[in-house]
């Protein structure tokens, strides 16, 4: 697979003419190399593999994501097809 | 404080109303496959295949790229960290994986000097470091690890570094998937797709697999909560008759992927056949590197191409990786191939379907 | 050459200030002669070890410098307890190889229901390894040994040529007095008996990984290295019936629990939501792709507590400081023998099993 994780960009530099940047997993900072994703600026969440930033991380779909897994979880709740959960 | 992007999607009580929403929508048996081993881990880890309704069963598919490394590949790679002034760095799963006679930790203990790295930028640093010894880095993995190590023969060549090389065994996802719905006994009826490949490689691959076998395909994540919202949107469709292409990761997949890694995979690599552990050799289904780069080919620089290592005849692992048999039908099982001495990918990882089975049968009792 | 006025002989040795005494002063690093028990051999112990190692109780001792300490010891059964110490790197935050190598021996001592009362120090050195550094370890040995109240009571070195080490390595072997009375072990584990953690867990094994070469990252995460025989001393005498105890060093809290299920014949039900696990090693734990109950801790125990005593343990072990984040994390079971089961956040179960060997990062 791949283990990748959310992480938030701290601070960006240069070496050697790549774009590194330190980003930050819920207190532990790692040096992590930007190359693949030329959009990411500070105060972004990345997904990390290896050392490697994937893509931004799409914060708008992340929490619709979210609320669709939450409501799916209320419809059932109350045992009716047709609540309306949000 | 909780891990934004990361907790929330272990939510326990979401978690049950997915749970729920399954069992309301299930009618009859189904078989998923989840291609990635970051999925079984988070599967197996969270127990989630004993939370499902009965007769949805999960089968483990070959996702794991340590596991798959052909036996050959590690016999080579045990050469080449052999050798004197060698320095060889891998991934720290790679390190346990046994070749035909050790492993790389083995190769360690009789003096090689062998370096477990997180990311193969660390590989080129140590390049730079020691200008007088070979640096290797053993380039494994799915799409998702590939801009990595293709960006470390890019930064060679950048930095001027001719002693660095990359032992490469890439694998690759949409063939495996096209191997086992060729299967004539296949019993895959829906995929989870791996989500992080798909980060990089985007969903187009997946469109035509989806038409041709017409199968459910729910690009997924790795979190408790993605695993089972991709479990319950793959059943959904398998309910409803259907068989179509669905994001279920889009925080962290769009569908052309990236641009900028895919350029660089390009550029670097180039498609060939893989063998994989206990399967055998899938049409079209690795990267190595291409003709330009030749020169940082760890194979060629190191002549252990004469290296020539056929996988065990008996291993079944390719049925069992399809779920047509169950581990213990195997001849090997807990004779020939064990943890310790696996014969094929199944029985590599702790997650694999054999080694799971093995460790199982050695308890008293299974637990409930 | 010997200088007596050297005032690092006199006062215990400052770990931000220290400076070589003579004669070490005049070679900064070890040397083959430092293990070759002559005039060399006799000056580090008397210039190093014996001043980082003064006001632990019994130093006089080891001022004796002979090859056995005779010690007085009160009555009861005598627990002896050996362990070597191999850390690499040897400093890491929050500690260094010093800490490990009394805390380590002091704990095994505890757990058993011994109280420590004295170890040994054997020292295997690199030639080459710089004599501040060595003098570093042995300061921070002995203040680990004046906290926990145990004094190093004889020692041995030894040097090895350059390339056929690994800088330093140190085994402490300890001596521990058992009250009469106290019977601890696998044979009182029972059915329903309370495993109850000290405190959080993860906190040395991600410390040491967070400077190892090739995986570093920055983190306030720092070893919890310490000496448990005061916590196990209280929850003892608290009268509260424990039934055993382990410190969960290497292969973490899973591997111990392995242990005592298979030693004990019975099952271990764990629920990880219980399990106390700091935020940073949490996340560290999940870009690195290992499971913190798989990660050493050494300052942390398990205890197995008669379901009857568990608020009498905690409120115990709460009130000391190596116990203050004491916690219940399951129940000793019936069911599945032998095996160690965690309920899961999500409300599934898994199969904890001992791991093959040290947990190394993933990428799968």
């Amino acid at each position: 697979m791949c283990l990748g994780v959310p992480g938030k960009v701290e601070d960006i530099w240069e070496t050697d003419g790549t774009r590194m940047a330190a980003v930050d997993f819920g207190g532990v900072r790692k040096e992590v190399c930007l190359a693949y994703v030329p959009d990411v600026t500070v105060g972004d969440y990345t997904i990390v593999h290896v050392g490697f930033a994937l893509t931004k991380l799409d914060e708008k779909s992340a929490l619709e994501t979210l609320d669709l897994m939450r409501s799916v979880g209320i419809l059932d709740e109350e045992l009716n097809p047709t609540f309306d959960a949000r | 404080m909780p891990v934004k992007y990361l907790d929330e999607f272990n939510d326990p009580e979401a978690a049950q109303g997915i749970l729920q929403d399954i069992s309301r929508i299930v009618t009859k048996p189904w078989a998923l496959m989840e291609v990635c081993g970051g999925q079984t881990h988070t599967i197996i880890r969270n127990g989630i295949d004993q939370l499902l309704p009965e007769g949805v069963e999960l089968i483990h598919g070959p996702g794991c790229p340590v596991c798959v490394t052909p036996l050959e590949t590690i016999d080579r790679a045990l050469a080449i960290a052999q050798q004197p002034d060698v320095i060889f760095c891998s991934f720290g799963d790679m390190i346990r994986v046994p070749g035909s006679t050790t492993d790389l930790f083995g190769v360690k203990s009789n003096g090689g000097d062998v370096r477990i790295v997180y990311s193969p930028l660390d590989a080129v640093r140590i390049a730079q470091d020691n200008p007088d010894k070979q640096v290797v880095f053993f380039g494994i993995g799915f799409e998702t690890t590939a801009p990595a190590n293709a960006m470390t023969v890019k930064m060679a060549q950048q930095l001027g570094l001719p002693n660095f090389s990359l032992l490469v065994s890439h694998v690759l996802v949409p063939p495996a998937i096209t191997a086992i719905m060729e299967s004539p006994q296949r019993r895959v009826q829906g995929f989870l797709a791996a989500g992080h490949v798909c980060t990089v490689m985007g969903m187009g691959e997946y469109e035509p697999l989806v038409d041709r076998y017409g199968v459910p395909i729910v690009v997924t994540g790795f979190e408790p909560l993605d695993v089972l919202e991709g479990i319950r949107r793959t059943l959904l469709q398998l309910e409803e008759g259907r068989a179509e292409l669905e994001n279920a990761y889009p925080r962290a997949v769009q569908s052309v992927g990236n641009p900028a890694a895919q350029a660089v995979v390009r550029e670097v690599f180039q498609t060939c056949d893989r063998a994989w552990r206990g399967i055998g050799v899938i049409p079209q289904s690795g990267w190595r590197l291409a003709d330009e780069f030749a020169e940082y080919d760890a194979e060629e620089r190191f002549s252990v191409t004469g290296i020539v290592t056929t996988e065990s005849e008996m291993c079944r692992s390719g049925e069992v990786l399809q779920g047509l048999i169950k581990p213990n039908q195997c001849e090997a099982f807990g004779k020939e191939c064990t943890p310790r001495n696996p014969l094929g990918a199944p029985m590599v990882s702790s997650e694999g379907a054999c080694a799971a089975y093995y460790q199982f049968r050695r308890a008293a009792q299974p637990v409930a | 050459m010997n200088n007596p006025s050297d005032p690092s002989l006199d006062t215990p040795l400052d770990l931000e200030n220290w400076s070589c005494p003579m004669p070490l002063r005049d070679q900064p690093n070890i040397v083959m002669g430092h293990g070759g028990g002559g005039r060399l051999s006799s000056e580090l112990v008397e210039h190093l070890f014996v001043p980082a190692f003064t006001g632990t109780a019994l130093s006089g001792v080891l001022q004796q410098l002979g090859d056995a300490a005779v010690l007085e010891v009160p009555g009861g059964r005598i627990a002896l307890s050996t362990d070597s110490y191999v850390v690499r790197p040897r400093f890491f935050p929050g500690g260094n190889l010093g800490d490990l190598a009394v805390n380590g021996t002091v704990n095994d001592l505890a757990v058993a229901g011994a109280r420590p009362l004295a170890l040994t120090c054997g020292v295997i050195l690199e030639e080459g390894l710089p004599l501040d550094e060595l003098g570093r370890i042995a300061t921070t040995m002995g203040d680990a040994a004046r906290a926990a109240g145990v004094s190093i009571v004889t020692g041995d070195t030894k040097v090895v040529d350059g390339g056929h080490g690994d800088g330093i390595y140190i085994n402490t072997a300890g001596v521990g007095v058992v009250p009469a009375g106290r019977d601890l072990g696998p044979h009182r584990v029972s059915t329903g008996d309370a495993i109850i953690v000290s405190g959080p867990i993860g906190m040395h094994g991600i410390a040491v990984m967070s400077v190892r070469e090739g995986l570093e990252f920055g983190s306030e995460i720092v070893t919890d290295s310490a000496p448990l025989n005061g916590l196990v001393e209280s929850l003892l005498e608290s009268g509260a019936d424990v039934h055993m105890m382990r410190d969960p060093t290497r292969g973490g809290v899973a591997a111990s629990l392995n242990e005592i299920a298979n030693s004990s014949g019975l099952g271990m039900q764990i629920v990880e939501r219980d399990i106390p696990v700091p935020d940073d090693v949490r996340a560290a734990c999940g870009f690195l792709g290992l499971d913190p109950l798989y990660v050493a801790n050494e300052g942390k125990l398990v205890a197995f507590v008669a379901a009857g005593d568990v608020d009498l343990a905690l409120e115990t072990m709460r009130s000391h400081e190596h116990g203050s984040g004491a916690t219940v994390i399951g129940t000793v079971v019936s069911d599945h023998p032998g095996m160690v089961v965690a309920k899961t956040g999500i409300g599934g179960t898994r199969v904890v099993d001992l791991p093959l060997s040290e947990q190394l990062p993933r990428i799968c």
